[in-house]
């Protein structure tokens, strides 16, 4: 939090008049919707399936080196896509419009240890209702990390560069412990609690499918290639987990994007909500691919100003929506990934050691974030 | 172990293989209309009949069972991405030899569907289909002397019946604006010329609607004919009533199309259909709100149209998005957001 409100300059007519403009973005494409946007996430899915089934059908013969190598990098891009331009977006509503059951947020489930169904609660309303509001917020350093200064420091924050790189590497259980909230619900008294122990259940369950069918069932398969499949799963998980931890680091944690006090959103109006999705995200530049690979929450900004809208056309979106960051003088922060994954990190890594109450920062928050 | 246990015993395994997904989303890659797939069709050939009617031809999934003449289809078609389901009456024989099956299609004004099939459906597009169904269908022994009373695209479900069956003795009364608007009316002539069939055609136009009375005087036996009747609701009220009148009642068969036509208005009773609970509700508040305050248990999360955690089946009725001000009727399969939807009008919410 810094001491210096970035956002008032403006007064609560042109927050609602930003507000206003924002809906008037949204109602465009939701008017322009059609067929082409159907057309496109058929294929994306599609190409998914097939590069799955391609990739693990080359796996077969990975006693073979390259085999080895084609299946594994051809794996890790099935898996980045279901988890990402596929699964994210999907269990996110961005396709109900369809009306296709079986492109839907209701019936989709994602190659994931984490359940849809419980996934979307943490994510889909605490995260992007609260976005960046510090004690209701979860993703804000996933309850195990400090990421502001305003948080408090304790001893166990020493270690968090180190939580945070084994988090990054099985990352999908630390979704699925954090959709759980496992670490507030292994007290004594709330471990008892029947639905808590119907969630726990439900994320055993999936567990156990996802790890029989990447490690016992398509291992087996391979008869031969059984050693080498198992760990070329293993890498294919792993490169996921990171690609995906990665992404969503620079969503957030970046230097430049702002945290919100709790008493902040009391009684917030529309125009307030949209400036806080807007201070409280960040993007990643770069090309195409890059988009798709991150499911295009490189656009984190318009994804979270619009979470609904279909995945393909935030591009376009974020054209107005930079526009209108300049209109109003905010600060729109978006770098390429390297940069931004420094960014986070080196935030992470600061954290970890207390700081003194936030210093009165003098103007310089450009330099800073140059700096950065 | 029995062949079938055994068989399930591989498709479990087969899901071990697949999960997350079903080996169905694999298979349906590449043979879509496979036996065991959901059932789809995929249009062959889309042939015009009149200005605004076409025969669409359907190649149907292995699952298809078949249907009687006269039945519907209901199918499902994506309209500019969004699947829309309607049914229509199969116009082709029961029998045909290359399995296909047909539906013929009038474009009505507004209608999403049938002008999508009848102006811009590919050849090639898969759609969706259930079993054929409806009880507009001959009896097993065949009537001695029948009456076909049809006005506009009403005369599909009775093609069927024409094309598959030999009459010894039928009429046919059909109203269409005027003659170039009669669908099917090159092979209805082949009929008649071939003494299988006799005609008479009503040219609403410059002959104005047929008034049920005249009947005696165009079919003068009319009473003495089984009857299958299909067309507009003023047709069949007024022939409902006629036979009835005459005591014959039982003689009449009709069909209807689109029952229900929604209204979209502002507000309207809502009805919490699996609670029971009814309510009026004006139409700025989320139906979120209304049905909380009659104390309906409804899911919720973010109460301003981001979750989706709301998401609730829309049974009847319209609906008013509040932010964009966009309707949505209710479908099969219809859900709707209700913290960001208001009542348009009476509607039923599953909940
Ligand atoms: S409650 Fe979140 S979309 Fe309705």
């Amino acid at each position: 939090m810094t001491a210096i409100d970035p956002t008032a300059h403006l007064t609560a007519e042109q927050i609602e008049e930003l507000g206003r403009e924002l809906d008037a973005i949204r109602d465009e494409v939701i008017a322009s919707r059609g067929e082409k946007d159907a057309a496109y996430i058929r294929k994306v899915i599609s190409a998914q399936r097939k590069l799955e089934l391609v990739s693990r059908g080359v796996l077969l013969f990975s006693f073979f080196p390259p085999a080895w190598i084609i299946g594994t990098a051809g794996l890790s891009v099935a898996k980045i896509m279901d988890n990402m331009e596929i699964g994210h977006n999907i269990l996110h509503g961005q396709w109900d419009w369809m009306r296709d059951p079986k492109i839907h947020s209701t019936t989709w489930e994602w190659d994931h240890v984490s359940p849809a169904d419980q996934w979307k609660h943490s994510h889909n309303e605490l995260h992007h209702t609260y976005t960046n509001v510090i004690g209701k917020d979860n993703d804000l350093g996933y309850g195990i990390m400090r990421v502001d200064e305003d948080q408090k420091w304790q001893p166990f924050h020493l270690g968090q560069p180190l939580w945070n790189f084994i988090n990054a590497c099985f990352f999908e259980y630390g979704i699925a412990a954090y959709d759980l909230e496992l670490g507030k619900n292994l007290d004594k008294r709330r471990r008892k609690n029947p639905e808590f122990r119907a969630r726990a259940k439900a994320v055993g369950r999936k567990i156990r499918k996802q790890v029989l069918k990447d490690y016992v069932v398509h291992p087996l398969l391979s008869g031969p290639s059984f050693l080498p499949t198992l760990a070329a799963t293993f890498t294919a998980n792993l490169v996921r987990n990171l690609w995906s931890h990665s992404v969503i680091m620079c969503g957030h944690f970046p230097e430049g994007v702002q945290v919100f006090e709790r008493r902040s959103i009391n009684g917030e109006t529309r125009g307030q909500w949209y400036l806080r999705q807007m201070m409280g995200s960040a993007n990643i530049s770069g090309s195409k691919a890059m988009h798709f690979m991150t499911g295009n929450l490189s656009h984190q900004i318009e994804h979270h100003l619009f979470p609904d809208l279909p995945s393909n056309r935030y591009a376009e979106v974020a054209v107005k929506v930079r526009a209108l960051f300049e209109k109003y003088e905010l600060e729109y922060v978006t770098g390429p990934l390297p940069k931004q994954v420094y960014s986070a990190w080196r935030k992470v890594v600061r954290l970890s050691l207390p700081n003194k109450k936030p210093k009165v920062k003098t103007p310089d928050r450009e330099r800073e974030l140059l700096a950065a | 172990m029995t062949s079938t246990a055994l068989r399930s015993r591989a498709w479990k395994l087969l899901e071990m293989v697949t999960t997350p997904l079903l080996p169905s989303d694999y298979l349906d890659l590449v043979s879509p209309l496979r036996a065991g797939a959901d059932l789809r069709g995929r249009i062959e050939a889309v042939h015009p009949e009149t200005g605004d009617a076409a025969t669409i031809v359907i190649r149907p999934g292995r699952g298809w069972r078949g249907h009687t003449a006269g039945q519907y289809v209901r199918i499902g078609v994506d309209v500019d991405g969004v699947r829309l389901w309607r049914a229509y009456s199969l116009t082709s024989p029961a029998k045909r030899r290359d399995g296909r099956v047909t539906i013929t299609v009038k474009a009505i004004p507004d209608g999403k569907v049938s002008n999508h099939l009848v102006r811009s459906a590919k050849p090639g597009t898969l759609i969706q289909l259930d079993q054929a169904t409806g009880d507009f269908v001959l009896p097993q022994a065949k009537p001695a002397k029948v009456l076909f009373l049809t006005a506009g695209s009403g005369i599909t479900p009775v093609m069927g019946m024409l094309r598959d069956t030999e009459f010894d003795d039928v009429v046919m009364v059909h109203c269409a604006p005027q003659p170039q608007d009669v669908i099917f009316r090159d092979e209805l002539h082949a009929l008649v010329a071939d003494k299988k069939l006799q005609l008479t055609e009503v040219h609403t136009d410059t002959d104005g609607m047929l008034d049920i009375a005249r009947l005696d005087e165009l079919v003068p036996d009319w009473a003495e004919r089984e009857t299958w009747a299909c067309g507009p609701a003023g047709l069949l009220d007024a022939a409902e009533e006629h036979w009835s009148e005459h005591g014959v009642q039982e003689r009449l068969h009709t069909e209807r199309f689109r029952p229900t036509i929604v209204v979209a208005g502002d507000g309207g009773e809502v009805t919490f259909s699996a609670t029971g609970k009814s309510v009026d509700a004006d139409g700025a508040t989320p139906l979120l709100d209304v049905g909380e305050e009659a104390g309906v248990l409804m899911p919720s999360g973010c109460r301003m149209g981001i979750c989706f955690g709301c998401i609730t089946p829309l049974k009847a009725g319209a609906v008013r998005d509040l932010r964009t001000g966009e309707i949505t009727e209710a479908e099969p399969g219809v859900l709707i957001q209700t913290c960001v939807s208001a009542a348009a009008g009476p509607c039923d919410i599953e909940r």
